[in-house]
């Protein structure tokens, strides 16, 4: 088998945005549990107060930010890993991206939703 | 060139049953799952997340309809492979900077990943579900 290499870098672009998307994730998830166990919010009133904070909302926008970009690495490397034909793979990854962006999309519209 | 007679006689069999994985596989493969899953039923988390904040009736809609068992077992599910994927993920990150490469350490990290992530889950899951 031949093959043909395409520069230093193939690869490392998203091996790095994995690595630096799972870290951001894991503080929010420190963020989260802590934040939680302060505010013990146990009806809607204190779960919608939580999230009414300023940083709170950036932190979470963080999170799915890195969510996206986390998900389109990994679902990525499944797809490379297990679908063959190439024009299924392109349309899956195709949905993925798709699900991805709306998603964030989405978180925005919750986190923003006065 | 490799002698090709020799390549000839290396065995063909690959045991993938899941359970004859060494830990480390195990944990890998269930990183895997673990991370898949949380992608399938990320909508459904959003879904959640967007319904619980958007008002005090949808709220306790809400909560009635997780009161359910199967709710409850797919959120417990969730929870399990959220806890996985991040322990795994760490370990990962540990192995990045070649640190716990070596055999006994990569098994005992192994069954740490494992342990923590399932008795955080049993904790977590009792205590937010039941």
């Amino acid at each position: 088998m031949s093959r043909i290499v395409v520069g230093a870098h193939y690869g490392l672009r998203g091996w790095l945005v994995q690595r630096v998307s799972a870290v951001v994730m894991t503080l929010y998830t420190i963020l989260f549990a802590v934040a939680v166990a302060a505010a013990k919010p146990v009806d809607h009133a204190a779960w919608k107060a939580l999230f009414a904070h300023g940083w709170m909302r950036v932190a979470t926008l963080f999170f799915f930010v890195s969510l996206l970009l986390h998900a389109w690495v990994g679902m990525r490397d499944i797809l490379m890993d297990y679908v063959r034909p190439t024009g299924l793979r392109l349309a899956l990854e195709v949905a993925v991206i798709l699900v991805l962006v709306g998603a964030a999309g989405w978180s925005v519209q919750i986190l923003w939703r006065t | 060139m490799p002698d090709a007679s020799l390549k000839k006689k290396r065995p063909l069999w690959y045991n993938l049953s899941l359970l004859n994985l060494p830990l480390p596989g195990l944990v890998s493969i269930l990183h895997r799952i673990s991370g898949a899953a949380l992608f399938f039923l990320l909508l459904w988390l959003l879904y959640l997340l967007d319904a619980s904040l958007a008002s005090a009736e949808r709220f306790a809609a809400l909560e009635q309809t997780l009161a359910h068992p199967l709710a409850k077992l797919v959120l417990l599910g969730l929870l399990w492979a959220y806890l996985h994927h991040v322990c795994a993920g760490v370990r990962y990150l540990f192995l990045d900077v070649h640190k716990g490469v070596d055999l006994a350490a990569a098994r005992a990290t192994s069954v740490a990943v494992l342990a923590v992530s399932l008795v955080a889950t049993a904790l977590l899951g009792g205590w937010l579900l039941w």
